[in-house]
């Protein structure tokens, strides 16, 4: 059981801050991702919660006691590093038991705790195998059963799957989802791969800068993005902007870009004459010979089932995922439009407006995963 | 620019036979990209072509001329490699220039010029022609490394993996830039990859290599629709093709002698089953936001628990613990060796797949 709190974690390095004045709070159970580009902060806020670092100000709150200033080892949290440090010249029993032997845990203890870490984690039929020989997949297990046989509180993880290959890496993705799942242990995890974010998140916090840009399920962080950084750092292709210069009143749902009527979801704030952005989604891009906005064909690139289809408009480069049967030929002159109800709009700032967009936002507060 | 053929091309290094048998024809102007993953052959095939090695069999001529044992210099090739070789010390322009100043080539300088200008202003880094090449960014750089290569009109261009050490968003953005530039200049260009999105997105044709082997070439279309063989079939997609025992299929059509179903997003069907007779059940709805990844858990066979991912929309109502139907359509039939079965009718790919 583990809630953990963060209110006001501020870290500074001499001149440089790190974390800039972050609260948010990880319920018990959730597998919480940490998101962003290098030196966003998002490291230094996981080694603050493990006790690696300690904050300049702010509260870290483990079940609602004060642990800001406790040392790790008094934490009862287990940090997962890059999971495939093994002890070569051990078996994958003592690999797995080797916390609890440093413990002074009982053998009897020991032993029955190993076993059943190894069922969970499918490898009971290795327990008195070598890791020496070992497939990278099972590396990877016994790895993980050393930080669950101590059954910590939580776990932290600073981008485990970093120095794997693609494929293991998805299946790796898998199984710490599964694993998860079993266990429901509490999971903080640091990555910068955005893809790695959404498959394996009950909620994910994008970070930039030190500043914590949004909090949020993967789908509302997809669909909803608070801010233009997170909407351009979420997706692949990320999401496309026009710029338009416009004011904007409640209940309103068409703007102009570049004198043409384009539907927009209706606008729950009013907004001075400005310059503002319009975010679509690749995949909510189509060709339409009645769309007003005119495009030429500057690039398609065929990925199977669908293609990206990159668009040169008056107002920048449109990237559109389009079903590859669609036929698109380089150089041709296009119409294309939008999905309306799908739109986002983001002031000067980079902050995203209220629309009727964020209406059904509390629709999705429930858990994703069952 | 011209013609690149190589006919029953063997390179063994001791007992490793690197490269075997390997015929392949590259037209004028073709972009054409070899996959296959690490140690496959496809580097020295390279290599070979720029004759920084020499094949122990078969022949290789570039522009009707055979160059089996010319040396590289005399190849007029260029080579982009994984790692952008600049001169620390030039500036862009010089770095760029410096293969036309060669003596032995006699550009005049206002044709190098010209032809500099035009490459960088292709490449978008004609603002940084006055820049030291380690005044750029890594991105800068590989453009430059990439321009280098350009200005040159040489028979081809063999490039080895030139954009694997750059970041994604920029990776992405080159993939584009590369592809039209290829198609500007009408540069003929041999790449090799083992990145299948490289692959599928720049070839006019992709070169599957296993082991060695040139198993199957043809358009990215032809080779993601038509695959000859199941190794072919789970080079390109994402998620991989899902390979499936018949067995789950009893009511389904297949060719005699199927012992594998190979179907992607595109050939399954999956609806919402009623109670009872469920073919699978929906484990986990993996969100990516536009391409929602589907994990079905489907029935055992022979004490193996098989699974299907695929591609849904994110609307589709399909929810975790779902009991659900799958139902083949044009999926593909590949033999106990892996062989793909072809019948009328099943794997309705087109195989004229000109993009």
């Amino acid at each position: 059981m583990a809630r953990i709190s963060i209110q006001d974690l501020h870290k500074a390095f001499d001149d440089f801050v790190a974390v800039k004045n972050s609260s948010f709070t990880i319920e018990d159970g959730e597998f919480f991702v940490m998101l962003g580009p290098s030196g966003c902060g998002k490291t230094t806020t996981l080694r603050m919660i493990a006790g690696l670092e300690l904050p300049t100000s702010g509260l870290i709150l483990l079940d609602g006691e004060d642990v800001t200033f406790r040392r790790a080892a008094w934490r009862d949290i287990a940090f997962v590093f890059q999971l495939f440090a093994l002890y070569p010249h051990m078996n994958v029993r003592r690999n797995i038991g080797f916390p609890l032997i440093c413990e002074g845990v009982p053998r009897a203890e020991i032993r029955r705790r190993v076993e059943e870490t190894a069922r969970i984690l499918r490898i009971d039929q290795l327990l008195d195998r070598s890791v020496s020989g070992l497939s990278g997949g099972d590396l990877q297990r016994v790895a993980l059963g050393r930080a669950i046989v101590r059954q910590p509180k939580a776990f932290l993880m600073d981008e485990p799957l970093g120095v794997l290959d693609t494929e293991l890496r998805e299946a790796m993705i898998g199984e710490l989802r599964a694993l998860h799942m079993r266990l429901r242990a509490t999971t903080v995890y640091v990555t910068h791969d955005q893809l790695e974010a959404m498959a394996i998140a009950d909620r994910i916090a994008v970070m930039n800068h030190g500043v914590v840009e949004q909090v949020g399920h993967p789908r509302d962080i997809y669909d909803r993005p608070a801010t233009r950084f997170v909407a351009d750092f979420i997706g692949s292709p990320p999401m496309n902007f026009l710029s338009v210069r416009t004011c904007l009143a409640p209940g309103q749902s068409e703007i102009l870009v570049g004198g043409v009527p384009v539907t927009v979801p209706p606008l729950r704030e009013a907004v001075a004459e400005s310059d503002l952005v319009l975010g679509v989604r690749p995949e909510h891009v189509r060709l339409d010979d009645g769309g007003g906005i005119r495009a030429q064909v500057y690039g398609a690139e065929y990925l199977g089932t669908t293609q990206i289809v990159t668009l040169r408009t008056g107002h920048g480069m449109v990237k559109a995922r389009l079903p590859s049967s669609s036929p698109v030929r380089v150089g041709e002159t296009v119409g294309i439009a939008f999905r309306p109800e799908k739109l986002s709009l983001f002031d000067a700032a980079g902050r995203a407006l209220r629309t009727a967009l964020h209406d059904a936002a509390a629709l999705t507060g429930g858990r994703r995963h069952g | 620019m011209a013609d690149v053929r190589l006919e029953g091309v063997t390179r063994s290094f001791g007992d490793t036979v690197a490269v075997s048998d390997l015929s392949l024809d590259i037209w004028d102007g073709e972009f054409v990209v070899l996959l296959g993953p690490t140690g496959a052959g496809k580097t020295t095939t390279l290599r070979l072509v720029a004759g920084l090695e020499r094949p122990d069999a078969g022949r290789i001529l570039i522009g009707g001329r055979d160059v089996t044992t010319v040396s590289p210099a005399e190849r007029d090739v260029a080579l982009v490699f994984q790692q952008y070789s600049l001169y620390p010390h030039l500036s862009v322009y010089d770095n760029l220039a410096f293969p036309l100043r060669a003596p032995i080539r006699r550009v005049p300088p206002d044709a190098i010029d010209r032809k500099v200008r035009e490459v960088a202003r292709m490449l978008q880094i004609d603002s940084k022609l006055n820049n030291r090449a380690t005044q750029l960014s890594g991105g800068q750089m590989q453009r430059v490394a990439i321009g280098r290569a350009l200005v040159r009109s040489p028979s081809i261009h063999l490039m080895d993996e030139p954009l694997s050490s750059l970041d994604a968003k920029l990776r992405a953005e080159l993939r584009l830039e590369l592809q039209r530039i290829q198609r500007e200049l009408g540069a003929t260009i041999l790449y090799v990859t083992h990145d299948q999105t490289e692959a599928m997105t720049m070839a006019s044709r992709v070169g599957v290599i296993d082991r060695g082997r040139l198993v199957q070439i043809g358009t990215p279309r032809q080779i993601y629709e038509d695959p000859d063989s199941t190794y072919v079939a789970t080079r390109l997609g994402q998620p991989g093709i899902n390979l499936l025992p018949p067995a789950l299929f009893n009511d389904a059509l297949m060719p005699d002698g199927t012992a594998t179903v190979a179907a992607r997003t595109e050939h399954l069907w999956i609806t919402r089953a009623g109670d009872g007779h469920a073919m699978g059940k929906v484990r986990w709805i993996e969100r990516l936001g536009d391409q929602n990844h589907l994990h079905i858990d489907l029935a055992q066979v022979h004490g193996k628990q098989y699974q299907v991912v695929t591609l849904v929309e994110p609307d589709t109502g399909i929810d975790v613990g779902d009991p659900v139907d799958l139902t083949l359509a044009g999926a593909l039939f590949f033999d106990a060796q892996g062989n793909r079965i072809r019948t009328a009718g099943t794997g309705g790919a087109s195989r004229n797949g000109h993009r």
